[in-house]
């Protein structure tokens, strides 16, 4: 379980994060929602430290993440980044394994573990394993980002936009592959994006976010149903208006080619 | 050729002592220095701004300036030490700006994966930003290495031998092939060093396990070799050898190596010869005892140390006043005369001077403002030269600095019209060259006297004693035609110096 209470940031005194609380049940996928600016990646990066919060506090099942000290908390917090950042001198096999190595565990353990990821995140281990990361096309690299983020056995993984980058129908892989991980290791998880149909289809709640300040809190239902102000009605509509559109277009197709 | 090649174990072992201590220590020095500001942005610029300007000093004069500034710390001044500092000063720049920006040159997204795996500060520097750096840091201690085997020949003016002993004392006796060797084993130095440094990085980088193991072994035996060769010469000495010192000129090569046959022939004592020396820094030298002596003029002590200027002074006066200078101020003991002069003295062209009648400086004069000049590196900063021009009112119409043993040549050759000759060099005679008289006396005699530092007149007085029988043994004429032995015939200065050893023995 996470629990955000009161977090806040500020850069010489511009408030980025404002006052935030949020609690994750365990097991549960937060989507954090929100436009450029909304202060989502920040809030993402306070939870394991990769940024200090300036005030309020951070829990993680029950312990407060400041008394942690910042190296070890994150070897506990799986992290995938939007621009993965795999280590370009090692392969595959050692980026995955970087974490294992950092806990200390014995080669045995860690080439173990590292097969069992690479599987899990539908990689021909031993196709990959001994290659290095420019060699792989950018869906793949991802696939080793989450593989790394799990390496260390974390209860919780952090995403931060990983698939945002990707193509259409690569996305839409890897997000289908996240929802199969995440039943398969049962993980508690925060993911950034801005992209609402990623938010529906993966979140178990959504917190929409606007000028550093959480807006709404809710089940994909909930905020479809009732958006609490008309920034989160016209976030919530887009999907809907961009499905009439192609709706649109289908039926002139199927128009053309009747009878 | 033989002759030369014989030096090259020597010359090039200290070559490579000199160019791998100074690469190891600009290494050490530099990239802890890289990190440390790559870690605290606010050193960055003065640390590599400082580096900036070490680097722009002429390599020459870093070397040199550190004679000065090392004696005045009272650390070893002459030789291998200022030699090792000024190398390792050249050596930091290339190394340290290229750790800075390899290392801030590791992209933003692979930083900040390196901390949320969990990395300390520490392991992402070892395990992310070093390795990825290290392509760039491995190229700025190859141009290290490059421009260390190149400025390492300038060691040799301050006492320390390298390669550069083959171009130096070429230059001065006109042996190309010395010169030649020089730099030829100064490139190939230069290029096994550079592709030892680069398959090192590559055999890294690309994980080649044989080509690293080979590469390994021999940079540990480059490695070991030098510290073997810098070590052993402390552990095995029972006596240090007696140093005899040369500046850069034929005659104080061939005297150099006079005096070294000499005491060993007479007392048994071994000797060593330290050649090439600047003028200051073998005057320096003597007075620290870094070396035992040397051939000076005492003019040029007169002129110089005592800052004397009056005119018409006697050869024994100013013997005596330098004699007694010497030995109260330093404790160095002139313990004799050779028996020649050789002075700073203008020469023209014997065609100028039969045509326009020149015989005296003073003849010179109304001469001058349509004639041109050539000196030697020293020879317009001396007092000497003060002394000429205001003494005769002398005002040329340009003036030019060359090396002196190009002088003659440009003269002959009608480059210039008048230069500063020495009296001694048989080059004068050699390019139909005459010297004119100091007829008002503004040039203080120069007899060559060789002077023993207060450590060697107190250890072995018996070396003092046998110097003192060279007193009144070469005559002008015989100095003439030594330097031209080596100048104009191309024999070496040993050759030469054992000749007139022998001849002097009864």
């Amino acid at each position: 379980m996470i629990e955000l209470k009161a977090l806040t940031k500020s850069y010489d005194g511009a408030v980025v994060v404002k006052e935030l609380s949020l609690t994750v049940p365990r097991g549960q996928l937060l989507v954090l929602l929100g436009g450029s600016g909304s202060g989502k990646t920040t809030t993402l990066k306070m939870i394991n430290r990769l940024i200090e919060p300036t005030a309020g506090a951070v829990w993680i099942d029950g312990t407060e993440t400041s008394t942690i000290p910042g190296p070890e908390l994150r070897r506990q917090v799986g992290y995938v980044f939007q621009q993965v950042g795999l280590f370009p001198h090692m392969t595959v096999a050692e980026n995955v394994g970087v974490t294992p190595a950092l806990l200390g565990w014995s080669s045995d353990r860690t080439r173990a573990k590292v097969d069992e990821l690479l599987a899990l995140v539908e990689l021909d281990s031993l196709h990959v394993r001994d290659r290095y990361p420019d060699e792989l096309s950018g869906g793949q690299q991802q696939r080793v980002g989450v593989a790394r983020a799990l390496a260390g056995e974390p209860s919780i993984l952090l995403l931060d936009e990983p698939f945002g980058s990707l193509d259409p129908l690569t996305r839409q892989r890897l997000q289908d592959s996240l929802v199969r991980i995440r039943r398969e290791v049962g993980l508690t998880a925060v993911f950034v994006t801005h992209d609402m149909v990623e938010a529906l289809i993966l979140g178990d709640r959504i917190a929409v976010m606007n000028a550093g300040c959480l807006v709404q809190v809710g089940s994909p239902r909930e905020l479809l149903t009732s958006p609490a102000d008309s920034y989160v009605r016209q976030l919530m509509t887009t999907p809907q208006r961009q499905a009439e559109v192609v709706d649109a277009l289908m039926a002139e197709k199927v128009s053309e080619d009747g009878p | 050729m033989s002759e030369q090649l014989a030096l090259l174990p020597e010359y090039l072992t200290a070559h490579i002592q000199l160019t791998v201590l100074a690469l190891l220590l600009s290494a050490a020095v530099s990239l802890p220095l890289g990190i440390a500001v790559t870690r605290a942005k606010w050193l960055e610029q003065p640390v590599v701004g400082l580096a900036g300007v070490i680097q722009t000093v002429p390599s020459l004069a870093l070397l040199a300036i550190m004679v000065p500034i090392l004696a005045s710390l009272e650390l070893p001044s002459i030789g291998f030490f200022p030699a090792i500092i000024g190398l390792t000063l050249y050596g930091v720049l290339p190394i340290l700006r290229n750790t800075v920006t390899g290392i801030a040159g590791v992209a933003p997204a692979v930083k900040d994966a390196a901390r949320g795996v969990g990395m300390t500060s520490w392991q992402q520097l070892v395990r992310v930003e070093l390795p990825l750096a290290m392509p760039v840091i491995v190229a700025g201690i190859r141009t290290a290495t490059v421009w260390i085997v190149g400025v390492a020949t300038l060691s040799t003016p301050v006492g320390a031998t390298s390669l550069g002993n083959y171009i130096f004392s070429g230059l001065q006796t006109r042996n190309y092939t010395a010169i030649l060797i020089g730099c030829v084993a100064a490139a190939v130095l230069a290029l096994v060093l550079d592709a030892l440094v680069r398959t090192a990085e590559t055999s890294v980088r690309l994980r080649l396990r044989p080509r690293l193991v080979l590469t390994a072994i021999s940079i540990g035996l480059l490695c070991s070799f030098t510290a073997i060769t810098l070590v052993m010469p402390l552990l095995g000495s029972r006596e240090r050898p007696i140093v005899i010192g040369a500046k850069t000129f034929t005659e104080q090569y061939i005297l150099s190596a006079i005096l070294s046959r000499w005491i060993e022939q007479e007392t048994g004592h071994p000797t060593t010869l330290m050649q090439s020396l600047g003028s200051m820094v073998a005057f320096n030298a003597i007075t620290t005892g870094d070396i035992d002596l040397y051939v000076e003029y005492s003019g040029t002590l007169w002129a110089n140390e005592m800052e004397r200027t009056d005119d018409l002074v006697s050869p024994a006066e100013v013997i005596g006043a330098v004699k007694r200078f010497l030995d109260e101020r330093y404790g160095v003991t002139l313990v004799a005369r050779l028996g020649f002069e050789n002075a700073y003295a203008l020469a023209v062209r014997e065609t100028d001077a039969r045509k326009l009648n020149l015989r005296r400086i003073s003849d010179l004069t109304p001469h001058a403002p349509s004639l041109v000049i050539g000196g030697d590196y020293e020879f317009f900063a001396r007092p000497e030269w003060q002394a000429i021009r205001n003494v005769y009112g002398l005002e040329f119409l340009d003036r030019r600095t060359m090396d002196s043993t190009l002088m003659y040549q440009a003269a002959a050759q009608q480059n210039v019209d008048v230069i500063s000759a020495f009296s001694s060099d048989g080059r004068v005679a050699a390019y139909d060259l005459i010297v004119l008289d100091d007829d008002q006396g503004a040039i203080p005699p120069y007899d060559a006297v060789v002077l023993v530092s207060q450590q060697l007149s107190e250890k072995a007085p018996t070396v003092v004693e046998a110097l003192s029988r060279l007193n009144n043994t070469i005559t002008v004429e015989r100095m003439r035609r030594m330097n031209l032995a080596v100048d104009g015939a191309g024999e070496e200065p040993a050759i030469v110096a054992a000749r007139f050893v022998r001849d002097l023995t009864p």
